[in-house]
């Protein structure tokens, strides 16, 4: 095997049959030999899994090796295939994910477990061909859990939530713990279904981008941006510049004002209120700004596919670069603040560690990678306009703890600040939307593909649009499939009360990943 | 008839601090609130709060035993009666022969006692995680205290605290190293015994990381408020204890007259908003630590109120 020169991936899609109208990255339906190579490429750690989802019959994985990107596509004959999982960890909860929605079975999967459904809904495989048929069946019933066994003299265990005391989403964490130190935590997710990939099948283009700008809402304008930038890929049409330049603003003010929160949170999760109050300030200063320019203070349904649905005036502008200013003065403050508060550091540093080789092989994108010693932006790489035009610097660092992550997330504030001043400077005038072209003819189906970097790390957007322009299936696959399970691995060794700061650090979205 | 009058000023006194204790919490809260940036709510809120929680249903575990209804009263009136004793304006009230630093310190500890008791009656995880955080600190907490007593006593030949106020009010006494390393520790010991930050987090919603709010997480309507109430006593308490025997100064003796133990008041009012200022001042400059770095910081209040005596103890012998 070693002495078989390592195949790219392109040699791999090339090996299957490539599909037809895919964009802007290929795509093959290949045999089931070339998807195990594949998948032992993945647990060598060659290269990365962005995501993997099912259709009815047919599973899909998304790859990255070195910048090339591409999918490959497996025909599940009776829903059985070969599972990644059991030799590539990070896609065991997409497999069960697979498994709940299409009633795929990922063979060998050493946790068989339901994921995302919790036997609540009524009906099981609700996106599987013959959903009607199962529609009908008695509903199915909820079972009791089984949480991962932990033994050994004086452990206990700790469940925590689905509801929690503070006003956060809903998720159950079940700690294992020998006095204050913790041995397992567990994750159980799902609370927040939202069955948005079952509304989205069949709907026209317009819905299908409102509900993807409803996935996560402090990612708003991310998953718009990967949903439009998916809907033109498939269908061959491209944004105009003026347009691509507001996206690129309406996404750096999106990060400016969750990183900003986040790091007050993060502070106040150490009950230091003094930095949560001033980056609070902060934060609403760029909602403002938000809603003065777009008429939103999230930017919601800003972007559309074609374009964005509002032009900046000059008030927008000027209001914007007033807050810009501001936080431009009084940010490097706070970051003084944060850095001299020695109990806080005392803290932050050492606190949740999450080691480089995880996050590597879990792909772990955004602030959670960064500080782990990943360096992958899409913003970079792959990359899209006008990132490409644009001068920013991508801040690593290899400690992996809180500190890191919050360091990260200060550095990616100063570039985001660098970011919205020379997108406006450089805005170029013209128009702010094109129009979408006729829907694909009768029995052809184009397929478009996205990846776009939100404030957590990379959003997947796959799409499929069919005839009438209906979406038939569009997949969004948040970062933070990759990052809840590196938070498990992070807090084993520290102790429970540290869990909310190590959280925190982490601000995985539950409602993204739920979908 | 003095007698009576004497009872109405000792009765004075104890309504003085039930009638204080909500404000000062309230007080310590807004300027918190104000060195945010933020209006914070309204002084009175505790109150509003107390009052709220007197006429809401109470919601109790399946679970729960008696001792479970019982030890709200038990601890409010514990803490009532300790905060009570501490001479607040005057001296030498008609009930100060009880004022006894050992005494009070015993209040409060099976006010804690009961309080770790209820915490794992009702058999939920995070009351079992308060008391036993609640009980390693007391472990650390009560010791210190106890040292302090002694450099208190050793200096002023009592534990009776008119007569320690006196003493430490006297000019004759000049400044010690002792009594210095004794006000930090006691200071420190305070802010454990309050759940104040560094140690714990009043304010906190985060259920992981509660100290004495884990504990009483299962409580409700007037249990809490009882609960409540004692927390807002507790705090006045120290502030009284550290200001009567710190800084005696301003405190009238018994039968002066109204105008006296009218400055009197006034004097304390002033000493607990100055107290009340620092607190808020010192939580917000300061992270929570570690719960595992909690004990060194009580080892210190310790280490600081064993020394603080051995140099009584020496300097006495020579």
């Amino acid at each position: 095997m070693s002495k078989r020169k390592m195949p790219a991936l392109i040699d791999l899609i090339e090996a299957g049959r490539p599909v037809e109208h895919h964009a802007p990255w290929r795509r093959a339906m290949v045999a089931p030999k070339t998807w195990n190579l594949a998948v032992e490429q993945l647990a060598e750690g060659r290269w990365s899994m962005l995501g993997l989802w099912g259709e009815p019959e047919i599973v899909h994985m998304a790859l990255l090796d070195a910048a090339d990107i591409g999918v490959i596509s497996l025909k599940c004959p009776g829903g059985r295939y070969p599972s990644v999982g059991q030799l590539h960890p990070p896609a065991l909860r997409l497999e069960r994910t697979a498994a709940d929605l299409f009633g795929l079975s990922p063979q060998g999967l050493p946790d068989t477990r339901r994921w995302l459904d919790h036997g609540q809904w009524g009906i099981s495989y609700p996106l599987a061909a013959g959903a009607s048929a199962a529609r009908s069946q008695a509903p199915t019933t909820a079972s009791a859990y089984r949480f991962l066994p932990a033994e050994g003299d004086g452990l206990h265990q700790i469940p925590v939530g689905p509801v929690h005391a503070g006003i956060i989403e809903p998720g159950h964490f079940r700690f294992t713990a020998s006095g204050e130190t913790v041995v397992r935590l567990e994750e159980r997710l799902g609370y927040v279904h939202k069955g948005i990939e079952g509304l989205m099948a069949g709907s026209p283009v317009e819905r299908a981008a409102r509900l993807a700008g409803r996935t996560s809402g402090d990612s708003t304008v991310a998953y718009s941006l990967a949903f439009a930038r998916a809907v033109e890929a498939a269908l061959g049409v491209e944004a105009p510049p003026r347009a691509v330049w507001l996206r690129a603003l309406m996404a750096e003010l999106e990060r400016l004002a969750n990183h900003l929160g986040d790091i007050g949170a993060i502070c106040n999760d150490a009950a230091f209120a003094l930095m949560h109050a001033h980056c609070g300030v902060l934060r609403e200063r760029v909602l403002r700004a938000g809603d003065a320019a777009f008429g939103h203070r999230l930017m919601r349904d800003r972007i559309v596919p074609g374009g964005v649905a509002s032009d900046l005036g000059e008030a927008g502008m000027a209001a914007v670069l007033s807050a810009i200013t501001e936080i431009r003065q009084r940010f490097p403050y706070l970051v003084e603040l944060y850095d001299n508060t020695a109990s806080l550091q005392d803290r932050t540093v050492a606190t949740g560690r999450l080691k480089p080789e995880l996050a590597r092989q879990y792909a772990a994108g955004g602030y959670v990678g960064r500080a782990s010693g990943r360096d992958f932006d899409a913003r970079r790489s792959p990359g899209y306009p006008p990132y490409d035009e644009l001068a920013f610097d991508v801040p690593v660092l290899q400690e992996g703890d809180v500190n890191a992550r919050v360091w990260i997330r200060i550095r990616e504030v100063e570039q985001s600040l660098s970011l919205v001043e020379q997108i406006l400077e450089r805005l170029p005038d013209g128009p702010i939307s094109v129009g979408i072209p006729e829907p694909p003819r009768e029995g052809m189906a184009l397929d478009g593909m996205a990846l776009v970097e939100g404030f957590r790390g990379d959003i997947l957007a796959w799409l499929r649009i069919g005839a009438g322009g209906l979406v038939e299936r569009c997949h969004l696959r948040d970062p933070s499939w990759f990052q809840w399970p590196l938070l498990e691995a992070a807090i084993e060794g520290n102790i429970v009360a540290d869990f909310p700061l190590c959280n925190k650090s982490f601000n995985c979205s539950y409602s993204g990943h739920d979908l | 008839m003095a007698l009576i009058l004497e009872l109405a000023v000792q009765g004075a006194q104890m309504m003085l601090v039930l009638l204080l204790a909500p404000l000062l919490t309230g007080f310590v809260r807004k300027v918190k609130a104000r060195l945010q940036r933020r209006r914070g709510p309204s002084l009175i809120q505790p109150y509003r709060d107390l009052l709220r929680l007197m006429r809401k249903e109470v919601v109790l575990a399946d679970t729960a035993s008696w001792l479970f209804r019982v030890i709200p009263y038990l601890i409010f009136a514990a803490t009532w009666v300790a905060a009570a004793l501490i001479p607040t304006f005057a001296t030498g009230l008609t009930f100060s022969w009880t004022a006894d630093l050992i005494a009070i310190v015993a209040l409060l500890g099976s006010a804690r006692f009961f309080l770790a008791l209820a915490g794992m009656d009702v058999g939920t995880s995070f009351g079992g995680i308060g008391a036993s955080r609640e009980v390693m600190i007391a472990s650390l907490a009560e010791p210190a205290m106890l040292l302090i007593v002694f450099s208190l006593a050793l200096v002023a030949g009592a534990t009776q605290l008119s007569t320690v106020a006196a003493v430490m009010g006297s000019p004759e006494l000049g400044l010690r190293v002792s009594l210095g390393m004794s006000l930090i520790a006691l200071v420190m010991v305070a802010l454990a015994e309050n759940a104040r930050i560094p140690v714990d987090n009043p304010s906190t919603h985060l259920e992981l990381t509660m100290v004495h709010e884990a504990m009483v997480l299962e409580y409700s309507g007037r249990h809490l408020a009882m609960i409540e109430f004692a927390a807002f006593l507790k705090l006045l308490l120290y502030v009284s204890l550290i200001s009567c025997v710190f800084i005696p100064w301003g405190l009238v003796t018994a039968r002066s007259g109204p105008g006296a133990y009218a400055l009197g008041v006034a004097v304390y009012i002033g000493k607990l908003a100055v107290a009340g200022i620092l607190l808020a001042v010192f939580e917000t400059a300061i992270a929570k630590m570690r719960v595992f770095r909690v004990p060194d910081f009580l080892g210190a209040a310790l280490m600081l109120a064993l020394l603080g005596t051995l140099l009584l103890f020496v300097s006495r012998s020579l």
